[in-house]
């Protein structure tokens, strides 16, 4: 079958044209070649299935198992830590209304001694305000009765001035007075 | 069909053709050709993607170790939803098969590469394999309530013996489809390209249609290449369930 399938090849070219010789019919049903096809396809077969099962397919499962466990406890780690985050918040929270309440209590507090000292201090100040008042209306009360006399003394000397000047020698210096007295009284 | 005109020199074919790499002995069965070199270079870029692309083992993956990691996942995943738990006990041997073929079919599409997969030789063999497999699998594991798979207990008793002979031939025909769809995708598509190739050596410079047509088909085959080892993959994932669960 060989030389045939050679010398039908070999016709097919001569007659057509002067390239290497070309092949007739389909190559694929050459039973010649079977023995050769197949043998090569068995150790290739063989050697692929080798390096499959020996290297290549354990190495990609253990890395693929790997990466999921490395995975799955990152994502452990992931949710501990959310926890932590959590409970570290909440604490926060806690200590944040804590201050709260201690900064409004001794805001209270403040308050009240503010409260007090303000009120001592109003006390204070509002006795010293009356002391000065009374003081003041004392000096008031002096000087108006001051006033009242140099003016009762201003108006006698005037007085006597005048009836001197007008009618000398009737000067009653005590008359006067009286009358200015009784003047002023009735004012 | 190689000189039907002398102004197009177009032979799809002749990139299918099994050739020695030393010297032009006959092709013996142990004898290097250039299908043992391509699969070779599918081993190479399996160790370089699935060994050297993970030898970091870094909880945050590169970018090789990240493909790897997805057609692992990718695979195991497909292999417990479809052949439930008990499959993943064979999950490196469909893990083997669809490595094979979607780095034979990619590494096809490299101009002047050999394409493994377009050959019914290695398509036939695994697909018999698979078959022989998942048929011993189902004896040794069901015994002969593994033949339950095809005595369909939802039909109606009269209906049972026909559908009984329809399945038990559907079942024998299946390393047929399993193989040959791999097969005729990679040669069909790799085929049409090199003929499109042809039309733009002959059109010369100004061959932009073939040019665009060979782009076009190019990104379409992108797309068979993986989608056929995934097909091929998932239907011996259903296989082996059925070995597994003859009873649904």
């Amino acid at each position: 079958m060989a030389s045939e399938t050679t010398d039908l090849a070999q016709s097919a070219a001569e007659a057509g044209h002067g390239a290497a010789e070309h092949y007739v019919g389909m190559p694929q049903l050459n039973f010649e070649w079977y023995p050769n096809q197949i043998f090569w396809l068995v150790v290739t077969l063989l050697v692929i299935y080798l390096i499959l099962t020996k290297v290549a397919l354990p190495r990609i499962a253990s890395v693929l198992s790997d990466r999921a466990n490395t995975i799955s406890n990152d994502l452990e780690q992931a949710e501990a830590l959310k926890k932590k985050a959590v409970e570290a918040e909440e604490a926060y929270k806690k200590a944040l209304a804590d201050a709260r309440a201690e900064a409004g209590r001794i805001v209270a507090e403040a308050k009240v001694e503010i409260q007090k000292d303000l009120d001592v201090a109003i006390g204070k100040a509002d006795a010293e305000i009356a002391a000065k008042t009374a003081e003041s209306e004392v000096a008031i009360g002096e000087i108006r009765a001051g006033a009242a006399k140099s003016i009762e003394a201003v108006a006698r000397d005037t007085a006597l001035e005048v009836i001197k000047s007008v009618m000398p020698g009737l000067e009653d210096a005590k008359a006067v007075a009286a009358a200015v007295k009784s003047r002023m009284k009735g004012a | 069909m190689a000189a039907e005109e002398s102004a197009f020199n177009i032979h799809p074919m002749d990139q299918f053709v099994v050739k020695p790499l030393f010297g032009h002995d006959n092709i013996l069965w142990y004898t290097p050709t250039n299908a043992t070199l391509w699969m070779a270079i599918a081993v190479l870029a399996i160790i370089l993607l699935m060994v050297m692309g993970t030898r970091g083992r870094a909880i945050v993956p590169s970018r090789s170790q990240s493909i790897a990691e997805e057609i692992y996942g990718f695979v195991y995943k497909m292999t417990e939803d479809i052949a439930g738990k008990e499959g993943l006990k064979y999950f490196p041997h469909i893990m083997t098969i669809f490595m094979f073929i979607v780095l034979a079919n990619v590494l096809g599409l490299l101009p002047f590469s050999f394409t493994s997969t377009s050959h019914l030789a290695v398509t036939g063999t695994m697909a018999i394999a698979v078959f022989v497999s998942v048929t011993v699998i189902g004896f040794v594991k069901n015994g002969f309530r593994f033949l339950s798979l095809f005595w369909i207990s939802a039909a109606p008793l009269p209906l049972r013996p026909i559908l009984a002979v329809i399945e038990v031939i559907s079942y024998f025909v299946r390393p047929v489809s399993h193989s040959i769809r791999l097969m005729g995708n990679m040669m069909a598509g790799h085929a049409v390209i090199k003929v499109f190739a042809g039309f733009a050596g002959a059109l010369g410079v100004g061959a932009v249609a073939p040019i665009v047509a060979i782009m076009a088909v190019y990104g379409l085959e992108m797309l068979v290449t993986v989608i056929q080892a995934y097909v091929f993959t998932i239907l011996t994932c259903v296989y082996l369930n059925d070995a597994l669960h003859p009873g649904h």
